[in-house]
């Protein structure tokens, strides 16, 4: 395909957003066929591309120079298109799940007041989205990567009369900004380095070029460079995908609608970080990913054992997401390089799936409960659910499918990729023993909470007795534009669309023919790690196979049979402070709160009033008031002391004198004749000595 | 027209003043629209003249080669000239005066207070500016640097908010101040230089010749002190910052526009006209002072603004950070890496530009508000004389009331803390990548600007933290009540506003224009400064 035609994948997107905040609002509801038309153009160009690419796939990477941006002389940054498989796909999954979010937002978001600036937001970010997806280069995709920060501010935000929706998106856009930093040094320290080697780049291509051909005469302190520059750049994945310690942003971030949870915030935006992971991942070295691996091992575990406990069934999926998000950071870390991606892949059609579903059922819920007159009950809380299977099939299907998948059931998506990654933190335990076993558990202990908390879910919501029976009367499945999403999703959540291929253990297909298993060209050997999972692929297939049964079935036995009761067990947990760790979160908000928020806006308080009432109003204007003082004493020594005492002095003693001298003036002539005798005897008398 | 087109930006103010001066005089009493229509006229002639110049500008010209340099005698018996000419430093600042100068004229309309006097003297302020950037003989800036501040203590001390007088002569008296030292400089660099002469460019060759020690000190430190000062207080640079917020707040919105957008650049432009190019042995010694000094401002301005509760005190204290940026950017002039070194001082000279546009939509978008609303609280004081008010949020809500007010805002807002596709992104993020690159100064010696910038990018968190909060408090959450009558935007301040979104917009995905405009400039002046050889102190 012509280099120019990418450029729709930003014009068309971008223009949908533009058309939508000047006119859209004129035109009404039905401006949303404007943005629904330019992103299925665009999602055909993307299917057109990635059949082309499966077509034809060759290992070469375009890339594409098309904009000189900055040129300063010496120092200049050029965008360009980085066009290969794994962009091909990820364009054709973001376009995807943004048309379906866009049809099904059709419905979702009906008679919203802001309906049309609502899919100029959606195509800003997929504008923004589709940028970091392109870009060749790490300055080109820090903008998108800042722009989709932005998109998903004003759609957490979009009902910004809830407060709660308003700080959640500044939450989000802060705790993103603080990886950013470290991305952003990240992004200078390669630059600088790379600047020494001779050739000053940020392209991927050109930084994985340049440091294959010099990697032999690296000095310890080059790779310590390297190492350090990676995991800065790390920091932005971190935060844009809601790893530990900066994962706290994307729970909050389920106040957005339940779309915008689905795209941004589950299947496209929040795996943007792990695409940049990928793209960076040849020059990560071995030490850096050790640093990944770890993170995401926290955070897999971490996020999941918060999810056991969530009653909102969105902060269960969020919860989900962030575990989710974790495995493919961890898959990265230990070297699975096809297995982190392939999962980005399943997950977005699983998890984007899985959001669209709840939302059916919020929706459904929402319009039940406002029928009912009732503007208390939370229709987003589970405990008001149950049974809903019989009203809503399709929702119920679909969404029954999306979570075989996450609970990684073979003949579904995410038991390809899962296992893949499984296999890839057993390899990482039998290469490196010692205290990496850590990864391993996490991955598979993990595994076995997604399978129990994805049924509990299920349970909860669709199987049991309806919690509130007039509510339950109420519920309708949704109308097409909702249902269609579900069920193309949920179609593609089975394994066969990603391998086309009947035997549910195998997972070659187009998709792993397409995505190449890595390289790495800082001290990886990747060869041993791909030789390493392929090995461990069989333990861990039976593993985790065992695992994920254990979770359903203990999800069964609470939640579906009832053979345990619930509540005492977590009282019985709650002895330890289990429970209430797992349900607050683990505290890390009140934690940040504490040790973070309040000394900080102290501090500001404080440096204000130095900077204010000290400063400036005491020891500036001090100097004001002292040269005021100054300026007094002069101006009163100036009249009362010089002019008043000594001037006028002279004048008085000159007075005095005269007054003195007047008695003299007596008129007698006679004594003006011996007056004068005697000075002319005196002056006479004084030349004469000298 | 090339040789008078420099004179005549200088001076269509001036005879636009003097018109009002006779209109007053005849009719002027009784139609004081006319005393606008008069201003509007100079600053818009003023400002076509600024697109001519850009138009026909070349940007690999020097001072010297250029067609619209002027050298003429003004005062032969002590060497000074009337010298004026344009190159790659100050053409943005020039375009960037004439710009905001018309649209100040136009967002000012409303003034009833007198208008005669206040275009009058906005006018001789806009000379003056105009002056300060295209003079190349230091006697003419300085007279310029002073003609400023005398409309400019009229224009805040008479059309001020509630503090005006204390926040006018404290202006003045601070800025005066600076410009002793500046003057002390001046004389000093007159009578060191064989021949005697104020002339910048000939400066360049004779003032690094000096050589003579004062109280054990080389007296060229000493110059660069003093230059340092003046400049200092007019960026503001910490700790000569506390005149900023005041002014800022108490002047009208026009006054405040071109305080922050143009006067603030007169000390960065300073440094670089003339402490860089006459001292570049003193750059080199006293660039870390500098890179302290930047993320300092950029730090303690940040944290400030976060703790405001008034939105355009808030925005005055993200001046004092966003100029940080600038200071920052220049200190990497002695990077070992040439590229650095370009970042870092082109950096510098965006940001001046983009600051004054960014700034300038800032304080005209909080003008906008407090014309409609009489505050402009975030939350009241807790003093707030009334009670009923004190501590509680200022505003709220005025998304929904105020869409387009709301959506602008907002552009400028995310303006300010850097996001790209905004103008502020590039050049602030080539001031760190600038002074990033300075762990090795050119003469080979390590240095801490490399670690005092990582320091610096806290400002990228910070600069978040209180445009959101603000954001937040003023423009989510359920309408406040008092405030559902409120209008959106009318189209005169739509008029004002929009041109420098654009600009912003433009420049923030396409800033070839700009870049092609200062590096050559930049390149010459880098050259200059690393070629000088380094002795001690």
């Amino acid at each position: 395909m012509p280099i120019s035609i990418f450029t729709l994948f930003l014009i068309l997107p971008l223009a949908s957003f533009i058309f939508q905040l000047s006119i859209g609002k004129r035109i009404g509801r039905n401006s949303h066929w404007v943005s629904l038309s330019f992103i299925f153009v665009t999602l055909c160009i993307a299917l057109g591309n990635l059949f082309s690419e499966i077509s034809h796939h060759s290992d070469e990477h375009a890339s594409n120079l098309v904009f000189n941006w900055i040129d300063l002389g010496t120092f200049k940054i050029e965008h360009g298109f980085q066009l290969d498989s794994l962009s091909a796909i990820m364009l054709v999954v973001v376009s995807l799940v943004s048309f379906l979010v866009h049809l099904y937002s059709t419905e979702y978001m009906k008679g919203d007041p802001r309906y049309t600036r609502y899919f100029g937001f959606l195509g800003l970010f997929t504008f923004s989205m589709n940028g970091i997806v392109l870009a060749d280069n790490l300055i080109m995709m820090y903008v998108f990567w800042e722009l989709v920060g932005l998109s998903s501010y004003l759609l957490i935000g979009f009902w910004f009369e809830k407060d709660s929706a308003a700080n959640a998106s500044k939450k989000a856009f802060l705790t993103n900004r603080v990886g950013d930093i470290g991305m952003f040094l990240g992004i200078m320290t390669i630059y600088f380095f790379t600047a020494s080697l001779g050739s000053a780049t940020l392209s991927f291509d050109g930084i994985t070029a340049l440091f294959q051909s010099s990697f032999s005469s690296f000095t310890p302190a080059d790779i310590t460079i390297v190492t350090i520059a990676g995991v800065l750049i790390f920091c932005g994945a971190i935060g844009k995908s809601a790893q530990f310690p900066l994962n706290i942003w994307l729970p909050d971030a389920m106040e957005g609608p339940t779309p915008v949870s689905a795209l941004i915030h589950a299947a496209t935006m929040v795996a943007a970080g792990v695409y940049m992971t990928v793209r960076i991942f040849p020059f990560l070295t071995p030490q850096a990913l050790e640093v990944v691996a770890v993170v995401g091992a926290v955070t897999a575990f971490g996020a999941a054992i918060i999810a056991i406990t969530q009653k909102d069934i969105k902060k269960v999926l969020a919860y989900s997401t962030v575990s989710q998000l974790g495995y493919m950071v961890m898959a990265l870390g230990v070297g699975a390089y096809q297995a982190g991606f392939f999962h980005l892949t399943t997950h977005a059609m699983f998890k984007a799936c899985l959001f669209l579903c709840s939302g059916s059922v919020i929706h459904a819920m929402h319009h039940a409960l406002h029928h009912l007159n009732d503007h208390k009950t939370d229709p987003q809380d589970m405990s008001n659910m149950g049974g809903m299977r019989n009203k809503m099939p399709i929702t119920y299907a679909s969404m029954l499918i999306a979570t075989l998948a996450i609970a990684g059931v073979p003949l579904f998506s995410g038991f390809l990729s899962k296992d893949m990654i499984l296999a890839g933190t057993l390899a990482y335990y039998h290469a490196h023993h010692g205290w990496t076993i850590i990864l391993p558990i996490a991955g598979f202990g993990a595994a076995v909470i997604t399978a129990f908390y994805m049924f509990r879910l299920i349970y909860l919501t669709f199987h049991g007795e309806p919690a509130r029976k007039d509510v339950y009367d109420q519920i309708h499945e949704s109308p097409l534009p909702m249902a269609f999403p579900l069920m193309l999703l949920a179609g593609l959540s089975l394994a066969f669309s990603f391998t086309f291929n009947l035997n549910p253990m195998d997972s070659h297909g187009w998709f792993t023919h397409l995505i190449s298993e890595g390289i790495n060209v800082v001290g990886l050997n990747m060869s041993q790690v791909i030789d390493g999972i392929h090995h461990a692929h069989h333990d861990a297939m039976i593993i985790s196979l065992t695992v994920a049964g254990i979770g359903i079935g203990l999800a069964a036995i609470f939640y579906l049979y009832k053979l345990v009761n619930v509540e005492k067990l977590a009282g019985v947990l709650n002895f330890f402070g289990l429970y209430n760790l797992s349900y607050n979160k683990f505290y890390i908000d009140e934690i940040y709160d504490a040790i973070l928020y309040r000394p900080f806006m102290w501090f500001c308080n404080l440096f204000s009033w130095i900077d204010w009432d000290l400063y400036d109003q005491k020891f500036i204007d001090f100097w004001g008031w002292f040269t005021l003082k100054i300026s007094d004493g002069a101006g009163y020594s100036d009249y009362n002391w010089l002019d008043q005492k000594l001037v006028d002095g002279f004048g008085k003693i000159t007075n005095k004198f005269g007054q003195g001298l007047k008695v003299t003036q007596s008129g007698i002539i006679q004594n003006y004749l011996l007056g004068g005798v005697i000075g002319f005897v005196t002056i006479f008398i004084i030349f004469k000595a000298f | 027209m090339n040789e008078s087109i420099l004179t005549l930006l200088i001076f269509i103010p001036v005879i636009g003043a003097l018109a009002m001066l006779v209109f007053a005089q005849f009719g002027g009493k009784e139609n004081p629209d006319g005393f606008k229509w008069i201003a509007v006229i100079a600053t818009g002639i003023q400002l076509l003249l600024g697109i001519w110049l850009y138009l026909n500008y070349n940007p690999t010209d020097t001072v010297l080669t250029s067609a619209f340099t002027v050298q003429k005698e003004w005062i032969p018996q002590f060497n000074i000239q009337y010298y004026i000419g344009v190159d790659g430093l100050s053409m943005p600042m020039v375009l960037l005066t004439a710009f905001l100068s018309f649209i100040c004229v136009i967002s000012s309309w409303k003034i009833t207070k007198s208008p005669f006097g206040f275009f009058a003297l906005f006018l001789l302020l806009d000379a003056g500016m105009m002056g300060v950037f295209v003079s190349l003989d230091f006697f003419l800036f300085y007279v310029f640097w002073e003609v400023m501040l005398l409309p400019m203590y009229f224009l805040i001390g008479i059309w001020g908010g509630p503090q005006r007088q204390y926040a006018a002569i404290k202006f003045f008296l601070y800025t005066l101040f600076g410009s002793v030292f500046m003057l002390l400089a001046m004389l000093t660099l007159y009578f060191y230089s064989d021949p005697h002469t104020f002339n910048l460019i000939a400066l360049i060759d004779t003032a690094k010749t000096i050589d003579a020690t004062l109280w054990g000190f080389q007296i060229k430190y000493l110059i660069w002190l003093c230059l340092f000062i003046g400049f200092a207080i007019k960026v503001p640079v910490f700790p000569f910052h506390t005149w900023l917020p005041l002014a800022h707040v108490e002047a009208p919105t026009a006054i405040s526009v071109i305080l922050a957008g143009v006067l603030l650049k007169m000390g960065t432009y300073g440094l670089l006209r003339i402490s860089y190019p006459l001292l570049p042995g003193e750059v080199y010694h006293f660039a870390t002072i500098l890179a302290v000094l930047g993320v300092i401002n950029i730090i303690w301005g940040a944290a400030n603004a976060i703790a405001q509760i008034d939105l355009k005190k808030m925005v005055a204290y993200s001046s004092v950070s966003h100029m940080g940026y600038v200071i920052l950017g220049m200190a990497a002039v002695v990077s070992n890496s040439k590229a650095g070194a370009e970042a870092g001082m082109n950096g510098a000279a965006m940001q001046m530009f983009n600051h004054g546009t960014i700034t300038a939509m800032l304080f005209l978008l909080v003008g906008v508000i407090y014309d409609k609303a009489h505050h402009r609280y975030i939350f009241f004081p807790k003093d707030y004389k009334d009670k009923a008010l004190a501590g509680k949020q200022g505003f709220g809500g005025l998304g929904a009331q105020m869409p387009i007010y709301s959506a602008l805002m907002a552009m400028a807002f995310f303006a300010g803390l850097g996001l790209p596709a905004m103008s502020g992104f590039i050049s602030e993020a080539l001031c760190f990548i600038g002074g990033f690159s300075v762990d090795t100064t050119f003469a080979g010696e390590s240095s801490i600007i490399r670690i005092l910038t990582i320091i610096g990018t806290l400002g990228i968190l910070l600069n978040a933290i209180y445009f959101l909060r603000a954001f937040q408090h003023v423009f989510f959450g359920k309408l406040n009540e008092k405030y559902k009558e409120l209008t959106d935007i009318s189209l005169r301040e739509l008029v004002c506003v929009v041109p420098i979104a654009l600009i912003i917009l433009i420049l923030g995905i396409y800033p070839a224009p700009l870049i092609e405009m200062i590096a050559p400039t930049f390149s010459n002046l880098i050259d200059l400064i690393q070629s000088t050889p380094i002795m001690g102190i």
